[in-house]
């Protein structure tokens, strides 16, 4: 039965969001402006729409007033549409006769004046365009029965691991040669003092041994499509040219390779093959050949020692990158950090003198399977001071404003190593604050405080070589201002160990785009809400753990990569996915079956048929169509148009707008 | 043209410049409150009728936003924009209106400091230029 125009009834409500909305938008001069508009038959407001007393409220007005529409005005639809959506279902209204007004994301926090005026054109608008709304039928698809897992450190290794016990299918790719991430070239963590490799590699083991779980390993993603439950993502498998299911694992291809290069993993303070493992407990326990350091590649088929040895014939010099499609029902993007390159503050002598090294190259120089074996040695020899710079490019508004959260702990843990494995080193940490938060992190601290080591609290001003006394000749001179005595010391060292920020990936831009995800300002993905949904993200179906969100140490990191895997379990297991109702339409009196809508659809929604007509009429399969718009645009007659985006009520919204002055 | 505040509509995607407004908005970066948003799924979804009946309505200025070229959520709904867009900028010219009232802009739902900028610019731009000459109080 057709509505009558005086059947509308439009309930408007405001929300403060404390005083989010209510500190730049005057509410009460806004709900009284609603009250006046067309067909509106209630305007309220209140401290909190989305809180349980304001949805009993839209709820009990819909009942008892016999409302047909709601505008609810308040933050971005992208936050609590579905919230409202529910409660008009609860409240018996169909959902789709729902408008949100977003007054808080894209007017209070953004402007200072004009914001009142603004809220009234924009609640002007919503109410126009509500009056169109039509009640729409919501369609459920069900949900591809899998996780893609994106970044094989510990983040998505846990990840990938939860979800695969759970007895779902997990796609982990990894980019680098093996998973692990930065979390093998570590030595010792804090504040257990537990050895890095002992608690990881078992899992990269069960990674590998896990029947739920596909490794994808050098391999990247270059392509997402699709929406929440569904998504398809292209993988892009590089060439290893190492032939994965011949390939045992014995080495002799790296043990008779005869080029070198310099190794990542050790950040190049030891050496690796041209062909090679990034370490011996890789998995896959499979070595890729490096093209651009061997010489079969380099002079046109030279060498071949691997190809001689390998007695499984594995090699493969011909192998091709190949692209594999894989069908997810959510994604966990777990991609990591890079260590900032300290040579950027230059007055800190990193790459300039030899001695001065980063934190990760001393978890290399510290570590069993390291280029030293172990040995801290420097300049062929065992530093017996060494001064830690904490805060290197964190907690710096040249730099980056955050703090990096793991350096404090991993200096205290690089005192006890170099005072365990030097005897009689003396260890000067310079810090701003020490910030020792975790469980455990205070003890060890105050532990460690106890060992002998010196803390000067201050930022150094520079590391020199220029000496100044007899005791300085042949040292670094670490420059810093003592802050809590007011005098500036010089502290002759034999070692300089900076601790770099932890920043978002160099490509953490296009993975977001990749992805289409959000960054925060400081270049990290940005999690959907800080409290409450620390792994989702804008994108629904997908998530982002561990370091990708921004600087945690391996307990946080673990924790996040166990809610993703919890969000995705979620997801999955409900079976299927509620889709928007909001597709195209065809009206079959006005289509004169051009085919237009077949042709500029690349998701084959529209098709032609006769059906005995005289001329053919287009119609929609609904299971198809992703609602985008672009056939309504193309439609010459206007036949087409896309529901709860109709042209009637996009223009009245726009009329609306245009009514009320800037 | 003292004290003219420009009038601005902007059909923005709902999956990158849509959301970049509201990053913009999480991220407090403020702009000038002359742009009132209308949220569309796509940039393929805008209706040369509705730029058309905008200028109409008296607005001084246009943005279509949509995602990055290859980014589309909907594949290539962005280059259907693109298309559109440059046909109607011939035909808003045939009606003396300046190319610049009309402007595509591709921002990422990541650029939240890119959306405010881009409203910055543009107030300043149609600042200079002046009211549509369309706006029915325009002809002073």
């Amino acid at each position: 039965m057709a509505e009558g125009k005086n059947d509308v009834k439009i309930g408007v409500y405001v929300c403060h969001c404390g005083s989010n909305i209510a500190g730049t938008v005057d509410v009460e001069e806004l709900t009284a402006f609603a009250q006046e508009l067309g067909s509106v038959a209630v305007a309220r407001n209140y401290k909190f729409m989305c809180s349980e007393p304001g949805q009993a409220l839209i709820k009990q007005d819909i009942e008892e007033l016999g409302l047909n529409r709601v505008v609810v005005a308040a933050c971005s639809p992208r936050m609590h549409e579905p919230t409202f959506r529910r409660v008009c279902e609860q409240g018996g209204l169909n959902p789709y006769q729902l408008h949100i007004c977003n007054i808080r994301e894209q007017c209070s926090w953004v402007h200072k004046d004009g914001a009142t005026e603004k809220a009234k054109a924009l609640v002007s608008a919503a109410v126009s365009r509500a009056y169109y709304l039509e009640p729409l039928e919501s369609r459920e698809v069900p949900v591809a029965p899998a996780v893609l897992v994106v970044g094989g450190g510990i983040a998505g290794i846990q990840a990938a691991l939860k979800v695969a016990d759970a007895g779902r299918k997990v796609y982990l790719v990894e980019r680098e040669p093996s998973i692990g991430g930065h979390m093998t070239q570590i030595d010792k963590t804090f504040p257990t003092l537990d050895c890095s490799a002992c608690i990881l590699t078992p899992r990269m083991a069960a990674v590998k041994a896990h029947p739920n779980i596909e490794l994808m390993t050098y391999s990247e993603v270059v392509g997402v499509q699709g929406y929440v439950g569904n998504f398809r993502a292209t993988i892009r498998r590089k060439p290893r040219y190492v032939d994965e299911s011949l390939c045992t694992g014995c080495g002799i291809c790296q043990e008779k390779c005869p080029w070198k290069a310099e190794s990542e993993f050790d950040c190049g303070l030891g050496q690796r093959k041209a062909i090679y493992t990034p370490f011996p407990q890789a998995v896959p326990n499979v070595p890729v050949i490096d093209p651009e350091h061997c010489v079969y590649f380099l002079r046109d088929g030279k060498c071949g020692a691997c190809l001689k040895f390998c007695e499984r014939g594995a090699i493969d010099f011909n192998q091709t990158e190949k692209m594999v499609d894989v069908e997810v029902g959510a994604i966990i993007v777990a991609t990591g950090y890079d260590l900032m390159d300290p040579s950027e503050i230059g007055r800190l002598g990193y790459s300039r003198f030899p001695n001065v090294i980063t934190s990760l190259e001393f978890e290399r120089l510290c570590n069993a399977t390291g280029p030293t074996g172990g040995h801290i040695v420097v300049n062929g020899q065992e530093p017996k001071s060494v001064a830690i710079i904490h805060c290197v490019g964190s907690r710096d508004r040249k730099y980056h404003e955050y703090c990096s959260r793991v350096c404090c702990m991993y200096a205290l843990k690089f005192a006890h190593l170099i005072k365990e494995k030097i005897e009689g080193a003396s260890v000067y940490q310079f810090y701003i604050d020490m910030r020792c938060y975790g469980k455990g992190f205070e003890e060890f601290y105050q532990r460690e405080a106890g060992e002998g080591v010196t803390f000067i609290r201050g930022k150094p001003s520079q590391v020199t070589d220029f000496a100044m006394s007899e005791e300085e000749q042949g040292k670094l001179v670490v420059v810093c201002e003592n802050t809590l005595v007011g005098r500036t010391l010089r502290v002759p060292v034999d070692m300089v160990i900076l601790c770099p920020a932890m920043e978002a990936r160099a490509d953490a831009r296009d993975v977001a785009r990749l992805f289409n995800l959000t960054q925060s300002a400081d270049g990290f993905l940005q999690e959907r809400h800080a409290k409450l949904e620390p792994v989702a993200t804008a994108n629904d179906g997908m998530f982002v753990v561990g370091c990708a969100q921004g600087p945690k140490d391996i307990p946080d990191t673990v924790a996040q990569a166990l809610a993703g895997a919890a969000e995705t379990l979620a997801l999955i297991d409900r079976g299927s996915v509620e889709l928007q109702a909001a597709t195209a339409t065809v009206d079959e009196t006005l289509c004169q079956g051009c085919g237009r809508c077949e042709e500029i659809c690349v998701f084959h929604a529209p098709t032609l048929s006769s059906d005995g007509r005289l001329i053919p009429v287009s119609s929609i399969n609904e299971a198809l169509c992703k609602g985008c718009g672009v056939c309504a645009v193309a439609c010459p007659t206007g036949a087409i148009s896309i529901r709860h985006f109709t042209r009637q009520q996009i223009l009245a919204e726009l009329e609306a707008l245009s009514g009320v002055p800037v | 043209m003292n004290g003219f505040e420009p009038k601005i509509v902007a059909f923005t995607c709902n999956w990158c410049s849509y959301a970049a407004a509201d990053l913009a908005g999480t991220s407090r970066i403020h702009y000038p409150s002359n742009v009132r948003i209308i949220r569309v799924m796509c940039s393929g979804m805008i209706d040369p009728i509705y730029v058309l009946r905008a200028f109409e309505a008296g607005f001084d200025g246009v943005l279509l936003a949509g995602c990055h070229i290859g980014d589309c959520h909907y594949i290539s709904g962005n280059m259907r924009a693109e298309e559109r867009t440059a046909k109607l900028r011939r035909l808003l010219h045939t009606l003396g209106l300046e190319d610049e009232r009309l402007k595509l802009e591709w921002i990422s739902a990541a650029e939240g400091g890119g959306f405010a900028e881009t409203i910055k610019e543009y107030v300043g731009q149609l600042k200079q230029l002046g009211p549509s000459p369309l706006r029915k109080e325009a002809t002073a």
